[in-house]
C-alpha cells in the first residue's frame, strides 16, 4: 500500500500545523487553485506506514553489508546523537560566526585531521558527495594549469577499473578522457601510460587500492611519468579506507585528493546520500579550493570566501556543503583518535584477507590470486556460469535469501561476473564464518539444483523484479484516479 | 580501535587462515619508502561518554537565537516522528537501492516522495533529488541547454537569485562553454526587469531562470515571464522555495504552457537549519525531457508473480552505465533527508502546508509592518512578497545586526556585500514558528539599538 492508499477527506494530523489558515491577499493570477493533493492522513498512519517500510530494507543495522567499495561499516549512534543536538540543528548558516564558534571549530579540527591523515597541505570540506569532490578536484586541476596559460592540456587520463564518476567527471570539467589498460595482476599497464601522456595530459586520476582490491605496487613509477609530462595526480579517496594512517596520498605524491567521509569516516549512506567529499590538496594547488574554507583568525573561526580567496575553483552548494554529515565525521574520528585510525586499515584488512582465504578454502575463484587482498577482494564466478548457467547476479540474490546483503556486482567491469567483496573492521569473525559458510552453501546450490539460484530471492517481500518494463512504461509517480 | 570486535584469539585464529604471522605482512605490497606514521597532531581517542560531554558543552556554548534569516534556509516546525523513523537503522544505515528486492522500503518511499513532488510543482516528472538547492539549479541549466533544441548555449539568469546560486551554477557549468547572461532587477518593486529580458531575448538563448519568490522576498510576474520565453522558444527553469508552492501557482501551470524544469531547495520540507546542511534539492520536468534528467529515479514494476515492486529505473543516463557520456557525474541524492521530507509531506498534507504556508506570510507581513514603523526603517521595495522582505536601515547592518546578535537576536541577512547598491539593507524574514512576543521582542529591540547608533 502507499502512503496515498490510506488518505480520507479531511483527515489530518491536526497537531502539526497552525489551528486555523490565515488569510493571503496577493495577486489572484499568482495563487494555484486547490489541486495540491497530498496524503490525507493520521500522524499515527504516517508513523506505522514509514516504519512498516523501513522493515522492508536490508541494512548495516540489521543486515552483514559487504557491498564493495561502499565500506558498509558500522554507523555509531553516538555520532547521530551529538550531532542532532538542538545547539547544532537550530543554527542558521547565515548567522554570524559568533553564534557557532564550537560547530566551526569542530569543523576546522576536521580539516586538521583529514589534512594530517592524507598528507596534504590543505582541505576544504565543500563538496557534498564523492562525485562533487571529484568535480572540485579536477577544475582545480584545470584552474591551475589555466592561471599558468598552459591550456593545451585537454585530456584527463584514467584507468579502464575506475569508477564512472571518474570519466563522468572529466567530462563535466570538459576534458576529453583517456582510458589506460590494466595489467594481469591488476596493476595500471605502465607502459600503456608512458604511451598515453604527454603535453595535452591535464591529470590522470587513480584510485589506490584500485578498484580491484589490489595496492597499484607501482604507484612511484606512475607519478614519475605523469609529472614528468607535467600533469597532476588526483587520488580517488573511495577505498582510503584501506590504507587509512598506513601511507598517506600526500606521500605517495598525489597533488589532490577527495575523501569519502560517507565511508571511511562512517557517516550513514542513508538509503543514497547525503555523503561529504571533502578535497585536499598539496601547496600549488591550495587557491584554487572550493569556498567556504574555515580559517582561525585571532582565535576566532570565521568561514573565508571569494573575497579572500579570489582563485577559488568556486562554489558547489548555497552554504557549506554537508554540515550535519561532516560532523558526524568529526566525532567519529574523535572517538577514533590517531591509533583508532591506524587500526581500521589493519582490522579492515585482516578482514578481507581472512573472508578471501575462507572463500578460496571453498572452491572460489579468486581474480588477481597472487596478490594481497587490500580492504576488499573479487571472485569471479565464470567457470559456474560456464557449467551451470548461474550467473554473479544469481548468486548475489540467493545471498538474500540467507540474510546476507550481496556484494557489489558486475563491477569492475573488467572480470567478468565478478563479486567485488568489502567486509569492513567492524565485522567479526563469527559473522564472516557464516557469510562465508553462505557462499559455500550456495555454491552446492548451484550445481544440485541451478534453478533454485537462478530463480533466488524466495524470501524477500518481492521477486526479481521487470526492470525492463520498468524503463519501457514509465511509471514514476502515483497519480489519483 | 573503538568499534572492532575481535578478541586476541579471534585474530590469532584469522592470521592463521591468511599464512601469515602479523598484520603488518598484510600491508608488504606497499612500497616501504611510502609507510608513514600518523601524525601527533591527531588527538587521542575518546570514549562516547567523553566526546559526548565535549559535544554537549559545545551545543550550549553556541547557543540559541531568535533567528529573523530566511536568504534561502527557513525554520519551520519539524514533527518528532520526521526524524525519529527518518534515522531508524532500516533507513540510516542502507545503501543506495541497487540490490532491489532487498531496499523496497526506500524504493517506495521515494516513489511516494516523486509522487509529492509532481504535485506540488505540477511538473510530469521528479527525480529522487540532487544534493541542494544551488546544485541542481546547475543540473538543470545544464539539462536545459542539452534538451534544447537548438545549439544555443547562453541561459539568461536574474541578479534577484540568490548570490550563492549563480556562484554555484557558474562553477559548475563554466567549464562547458556555457554562457550566463545576468537580467537585472526593477529598482522599485525588487522583481525582475521584464523589459531586460525582452532586450535579450535571441535565437543563441537556451533558457530562462525564473525565481519565485524571488532572493529579496518578492513575487516575480511569473506568467508574463514564463509566456515571453516560450513565445521566443526559450525553455523555463523555476527556481522556487516548496513551502509557498502550498499557495501560489506551481511552475507547471505557470503562463500557457508551464515552465520546463522546477527546481529548488527542499530543506523547508522538514530539514532542520543545521548551519546549511544537509539539506537536498529537488527537480522535476515534463515527460519530454525526462532521458535528460541527472540522478536517481524510481520507477514502479511488477516481479516475476506480477506482484508491483519498485526500482530504480532509466540508469542508462548515469555515471556507473553511461560514463563519460554520463547526463551527470552525480553518484548519491540526499537519500535520507529525503526520508525526512516525504515523512514531513505525509504529515502535514496539502491543508497543512497550507496553513504553514499562510502563518509565515502572515507573521512575516506583521513583522514587517512593526519594523517599518521604527523611524529610519523603510521597506525597501514595493513588490508583494511572500514570508521575506528587504528593510532599509538608518545604520550600517553589520552593526545594527552585531547589537541585536548580543541580545539574542539575528535580526537578518545583510545584502551591502553582495548588492551594494541597495546601501544599509537588511533581507528579513518570518515564518509559522514566530509568535506575537517574538516579533514585539524583535522590533522594541531594534528600535532601541537603531535609536542608540
Amino acid at each position: 500500500m502507499l502512503i496515498f492508499d490510506y488518505s480520507r477527506p479531511g483527515r489530518r494530523a491536526h497537531a502539526q500545523s497552525p489551528a486555523s489558515r490565515d488569510d493571503v491577499q496577493l495577486a489572484p493570477e499568482l495563487l494555484r487553485d486547490d489541486d495540491l493533493v497530498l496524503p490525507e492522513v493520521s500522524e499515527l498512519d504516517v508513523v506505522r506506514h514509514y516504519t512498516r517500510l523501513s522493515q522492508l530494507n536490508f541494512s548495516i543495522d540489521t543486515h552483514f553489508y559487504p557491498l564493495g567499495s561502499c565500506t558498509m561499516k558500522y554507523n555509531p549512534r553516538a555520532c547521530n546523537a551529538l550531532a542532532m543536538l538542538p545547539g547544532y540543528l537550530a543554527r542558521h548558516p547565515l548567522a554570524p560566526p559568533a553564534t557557532g564558534q564550537m560547530f566551526l571549530g569542530c569543523m576546522f579540527e576536521l580539516q586538521e585531521i583529514l589534512r594530517n591523515v592524507t598528507g596534504m597541505d590543505a582541505v576544504s570540506l565543500a563538496p557534498m558527495a564523492g562525485a562533487q569532490g571529484e568535480f572540485a578536484g579536477v577544475a582545480m586541476i584545470r584552474a591551475y594549469h589555466d592561471a599558468r596559460g598552459d591550456s593545451g592540456r585537454r585530456e584527463i587520463i584514467v584507468p579502464d577499473a575506475a569508477h564512472g564518476t571518474n570519466p563522468a567527471t572529466a567530462t563535466m570539467c570538459g576534458y576529453t578522457v583517456r582510458e589506460v589498460p590494466t595489467d594481469s595482476d591488476g596493476n595500471v599497464d605502465v607502459d600503456s601510460l608512458r604511451a598515453v601522456v604527454g603535453p595535452q595530459t591535464a591529470g590522470l586520476m587513480l584510485t589506490n587500492p584500485s578498484t580491484l582490491g589490489v595496492f597499484e605496487r607501482t604507484i612511484e613509477t606512475i607519478r614519475e611519468i605523469v609529472h614528468g609530462a607535467g600533469g597532476l595526480l588526483y587520488y580517488d579517496g573511495a577505498n582510503l579506507n584501506a590504507i587509512l594512517g598506513r601511507v598517506r596520498p600526500g606521500d605517495m605524491g598525489f597533488d589532490v585528493i577527495h575523501i569519502n567521509l560517507h565511508k571511511t569516516f562512517s557517516t550513514p549512506h542513508g538509503g543514497g546520500g547525503p555523503g561529504a567529499g571533502p578535497v585536499g590538496v598539496n601547496e600549488r594547488l591550495k587557491p584554487f579550493l572550493p569556498i567556504p574554507v574555515v580559517e582561525r583568525v585571532d582565535d576566532a573561526y570565521v568561514l573565508v570566501d571569494e573575497n579572500e580567496r579570489p582563485q577559488t575553483m568556486g562554489r558547489l552548494s548555497a552554504f557549506m556543503g554537508n554540515p550535519g554529515v561532516l560532523l558526524r565525521a568529526y566525532i567519529y574520528a574523535r572517538m577514533l583518535g590517531r591509533d583508532g585510525m591506524r587500526r581500521v586499515a589493519d582490522f579492515a584488512t585482516l578482514n578481507a584477507n581472512y573472508l578471501m582465504a575462507k572463500l578460496v578454502k571453498a572452491g572460489f575463484e579468486v581474480a588477481y590470486p597472487r596478490r594481497h587482498a587490500s580492504h576488499e577482494f573479487i571472485i569471479t564466478l565464470r567457470g559456474l556460469k560456464n557449467d551451470t548457467g548461474v550467473t554473479a547476479m544469481d548468486f548475489a540474490k540467493r545471498l538474500l535469501d540467507k540474510g546476507f546483503h550481496a556484494p557489489t556486482t558486475y563491477f569492475p567491469l573488467l572480470v567478468p561476473e565478478c563479486l567485488l567483496i568489502e567486509p569492513t573492521e567492524t565485522e567479526s569473525k563469527q559473522t564472516l564464518d557464516a557469510f562465508a559458510a553462505a557462499m559455500t552453501e550456495i555454491l552446492e546450490e548451484a550445481r544440485s539444483d541451478p534453478e533454485l539460484v537462478k530463480r533466488a530471492p524466495h524470501t524477500m517481500p518481492v521477486r526479481r523484479l521487470d526492470d525492463v518494463r520498468a524503463a519501457r512504461k514509465l511509471d514514476l509517480r502515483w497519480k489519483a484516479s | 580501535m573503538p568499534f572492532n570486535p575481535h578478541t586476541e584469539e579471534d585474530v590469532r585464529e584469522m592470521l592463521a587462515e591468511c599464512g601469515v604471522e602479523r598484520i603488518d605482512s598484510l600491508f608488504d605490497e606497499i612500497p616501504q619508502s611510502l609507510s608513514s606514521e600518523p601524525r601527533s597532531t591527531i588527538p587521542d581517542g575518546l570514549s562516547e561518554m567523553e566526546i559526548s560531554r565535549h559535544m554537549h558543552d559545545g551545543a550550549y556554548r553556541d547557543g540559541a537565537y531568535l533567528n529573523f534569516i530566511g536568504a534561502g534556509a527557513y525554520e519551520h516546525h519539524i514533527p518528532a516522528a520526521v526524524w525519529q523513523i527518518a534515522t531508524r537503522g532500516e533507513f540510516y544505515s542502507a545503501y543506495t537501492p541497487y540490490q532491489a528486492e532487498a531496499s523496497q522500503g526506500t524504493l517506495q518511499l521515494l516513489y511516494e516522495y516523486q509522487s509529492m513532488m509532481c504535485s506540488l510543482t505540477g511538473l510530469d516528472v521528479t527525480n529522487a533529488s540532487l544534493y541542494d538547492g544551488a546544485s541542481a539549479l546547475a543540473e538543470a541549466v545544464l539539462m536545459a541547454v542539452r534538451s534544447h533544441k537548438s545549439a544555443a548555449r547562453r541561459v539568461l539568469l536574474p541578479v534577484a537569485l540568490h548570490p550563492a546560486y549563480r556562484m554555484t551554477v557558474r562553477t559548475i557549468v563554466a567549464n562547458q562553454g556555457i554562457e550566463l547572461v545576468e537580467i537585472p532587477y526593477d529598482a522599485e518593486s525588487g522583481s525582475t526587469l521584464v523589459s531586460s529580458v525582452k532586450d535579450r531575448l535571441n535565437e543563441d538563448i537556451a533558457a530562462l531562470i525564473v525565481v519565485q519568490p524571488n532572493f529579496f522576498g518578492v513575487l516575480e510576474d511569473v506568467n508574463a515571464l514564463t509566456d515571453l520565453a516560450h513565445e521566443a522558444g526559450i525553455a523555463v527553469i523555476a527556481c522556487v522555495n516548496p513551502m509557498p508552492l502550498a499557495l501560489l501557482k506551481p511552475p507547471g501551470k505557470w503562463g500557457a504552457d508551464g515552465a520546463d524544469i522546477a527546481v529548488g531547495e527542499g530543506q523547508p520540507l522538514g530539514v532542520p537549519l543545521a548551519s546549511g546542511g544537509p539539506y537536498f534539492g529537488f527537480l522535476a520536468c515534463r515527460q519530454a525531457i525526462v532521458r535528460q534528467m541527472p540522478g536517481r529515479l524510481v520507477g514502479r514494476t511488477v516481479d516475476l508473480d506480477g506482484k508491483p515492486g519498485f526500482t530504480l529505473t532509466l540508469q542508462a543516463r548515469e555515471q556507473h552505465i553511461r560514463r563519460s557520456k554520463a547526463t551527470s557525474n552525480i553518484c548519491t541524492n540526499q537519500g535520507l533527508v529525503v526520508t525526512a521530507a516525504t515523512i514531513y509531506l505525509s504529515l502535514l498534507g496539502a491543508e497543512g502546508l497550507r496553513r504553514v504556508a499562510a502563518r509565515s506570510h502572515a507573521n512575516a507581513s506583521a513583522l514587517t509592518d512593526k519594523l517599518s514603523s521604527i523611524s529610519g526603517v523603510e521597506r525597501r521595495f514595493g513588490g508583494e512578497f511572500f514570508h521575506e522582505t528587504v528593510l532599509t536601515l538608518p545604520a550600517p547592518c553589520k552593526a545594527v545586526c552585531d547589537a541585536l546578535c548580543a541580545e539574542g537576536i539575528v535580526a537578518g541577512y545583510d545584502l551591502s556585500d553582495a548588492y551594494p547598491e541597495l546601501g544599509n539593507s537588511l533581507l528579513v524574514c518570518a515564518t509559522e514558528t514566530k509568535t506575537d512576543a517574538d516579533l514585539r521582542r524583535y522590533a522594541d529591540s531594534m528600535a532601541r539599538v537603531v535609536a542608540a547608533i
